[in-house]
């Protein structure tokens, strides 16, 4: 285990290389897009000085990086506030959006995963299988959009616009998430039924089940209290898939139903080349993600002593 | 061929795929009116014999400007695929045969790349470069090559295990013979399937992108940006969203098809030859 924490530290740094390196490498100065088209070279040396622009990369490498340790990533240039502030600001949309779409995964995907393992004979295979593919295939912020037209104008259950921030109160907000919820979603919910299936049905086809049939127990008890425990260990391995696929698609999903959450933050930052907005929440969502999978692997030893022993 | 026919993933998406590409093709000599002309007092029609998808907020013909677009998104898709799996492969195989350092710098890099989700990745370059097609083509070509290298290098370990390969060591042929000659031949079928699963990945990272205006710029049309152009108008008329983004989910459909049944297929066939 200490091994693998290790290996995400080092992760982490190769990490904060990649961004960094990928972000020298911008053409044009931001500098320059803040104060405008009237250069003024005065000004313009303030300004490099106080961003810290005029030092050489590897000593700004190591400044950030220091800093990333005392979690301060600097002031955005469009907004000319902390870009910690900027982020926490619109934190809670982004992760209540994930929360949903998360919970909306474990209590859709799993249970129908169950049952087409119990019912997976003959055109209902077919049926489910493609179904599932064309889940996994739609773009989620297509199918946002169906959502809208269906239950925003056919329906008119929910107004197209319908996201409040939490303040508002939480029912609000939970409404407002539930179309984006979906539609961040869906992909995720595909794979799970597709996946729980799969690994059912291979368990459903091992020895234990055959000797636990001929012996007399219940096809009822074979599947929920032998399949279904062995059948949800491999589940793990998918978890932070489904995750990177939620943080993927919050960010575009965010753009259709204008949720001002992470997602709409970045797509602004860099269409502006605000460099440490940009650079900062690429940081925090990999330092998330390589968290994520960190903590997977450990739930999956503890889960699975077979893999704590062979370790 | 006809055995590959016989599983029903790899017969739906290949049909699917060969239509969306005569539909494209076509698009290339003829559409049915012209896919940039503006027409400003006829702007948001619905679909009729003469707009078979209606008209978008600028007069266009919707059903040209889906035709055309389709040519992006093959294009996006073919090189970038093609540039992904030659570097991939390059890089999987020198990480497959030498597995000390150079091996466990370029893992540690693709585990790396991993940890960045792959549409962030993007819109970074994207950024970078300017937006255009080809920093569009950049950028999706650097999220591939990850998943070209850890599948072939999973197999060329595979394959280095095998006797003959263990047997051209202790001759001490040329390395870079031997994974040339031997070893990339046996990587073949695992290259085409991760070519497969790559298109649509290609195809739906060049639609976000462009959605989110950081990819294809107008006028050249492109399926993401249609639809965040008719997103706009959404209310009055959905026909704008709804063909281009058919379109982006059967051709995604198509190719991830196409790769579980060619992964089913050649499988299934490598293991019998086994």
């Amino acid at each position: 285990m200490a091994k693998r924490i290790l290996y995400s530290i080092l992760t982490f740094f190769l990490v904060t290389i990649i961004i960094f390196v990928i972000f020298q490498l911008i053409p044009g100065n931001p500098v320059l897009n803040k104060i405008g088209l009237e250069p003024d070279p005065a000004l313009e040396q303030l300004l490099m000085e106080k961003y810290g622009l005029d030092k050489p990369p590897l000593e700004r490498y190591f400044d950030w990086i220091i800093n990333l340790f005392q979690l301060d990533m600097g002031e955005s240039i469009r907004y000319g506030l902390p870009v910690n502030q900027l982020l926490l600001d619109r934190l809670p949309n982004t992760v209540g959006l994930a929360i949903f779409a998360f919970i909306l995964v474990g209590i859709v995907g799993i249970p129908l995963g169950i049952l087409a393992a119990r019912f997976n004979k003959g055109g209902r295979g077919t049926l489910l299988n493609g179904a599932t593919q064309v889940g996994i295939a739609i773009p989620s912020f297509f199918l946002a959009m169906i959502l809208i037209l269906v239950f925003c104008i056919k329906l008119g259950w929910l107004p197209v616009n319908a996201f409040t921030t939490i303040d508002a109160g939480l029912l609000p907000f939970i409404r407002g998430l539930i179309l984006p919820a979906v539609a961040v979603a869906f992909s995720g919910i595909s794979i799970t039924v597709r996946y729980v299936r799969n690994s059912m049905v291979e368990e459903l086809n091992s020895d234990y089940v055959l000797a636990a049939r001929n012996k007399g127990v219940s096809e009822k008890d074979i599947l929920y209290k032998h399949v279904l425990r062995n059948a949800m260990i491999p589940i793990v391995t998918i978890l932070g898939m489904i995750f990177v696929s939620i943080i993927t698609g919050s960010i575009v999903v965010e753009q259709v139903f204008t949720i001002p959450g992470i997602g709409a933050l970045l797509v602004t930052g860099i269409q502006n080349l605000d460099l440490p907005l940009v650079q900062g929440i690429c940081v925090y969502v990999s330092i998330v993600v390589i968290l994520a999978y960190l903590l997977l692997d450990i739930l999956y030893m503890v889960i699975d002593p077979r893999i704590r022993i062979k370790e | 061929m006809k055995r590959a026919f016989r599983n029903k993933n790899f017969a739906a998406g290949f049909i699917l795929v060969s239509v969306l590409v005569v539909f494209t093709v076509l698009g290339i000599f003829w559409t049915p009116c012209d896919p940039l002309q503006i027409v400003a007092d006829n702007t948001l029609q619905p679909p009729s014999g003469e707009h078979w998808a209606g008209t978008d907020r600028l007069g266009r013909d919707v059903f040209s400007r889906t035709m055309v677009a389709g040519q992006t998104a093959f294009s996006i898709g073919l090189i970038t695929v093609f540039c992904a799996m030659v570097t991939g492969v390059l890089l999987a195989l020198l990480a497959g045969y030498f597995q000390g350092v150079v091996g466990n710098i370029i893992m540690r890099f693709t585990d790396a790349f991993k940890s960045i989700p792959s549409l962030l990745m993007a819109m970074m370059v994207a950024a970078i470069l300017g937006r255009s097609f080809f920093s569009t083509a950049v950028a999706i070509t650097l999220i591939l090559i990850p998943q070209f290298i850890r599948m072939t290098r999973a197999t060329v370990l595979k394959v280095k295990e095998s006797e003959y390969i263990q047997w051209t060591t202790l001759v001490g042929l040329n390395p870079f013979r031997v994974m040339v000659r031997h070893i990339l031949p046996n990587v073949v079928s695992t290259i085409i399937i991760t070519a497969s699963l790559a298109f649509s990945e290609a195809v739906l990272t060049e639609a976000a992108l462009s959605f989110l205006g950081l990819g294809i710029q107008p006028p050249d049309p492109s399926w993401g940006q249609m639809l965040s152009e008719g997103q706009r108008s959404i209310m009055t008329a959905p026909w704008n969203v709804l063909l281009p983004g058919t379109m982006i989910t059967l051709l995604v459909l198509g190719f991830n098809l196409l790769g579980d049944g060619l992964s089913a297929v050649l499988n299934s066939k490598t293991a019998k030859e086994v």
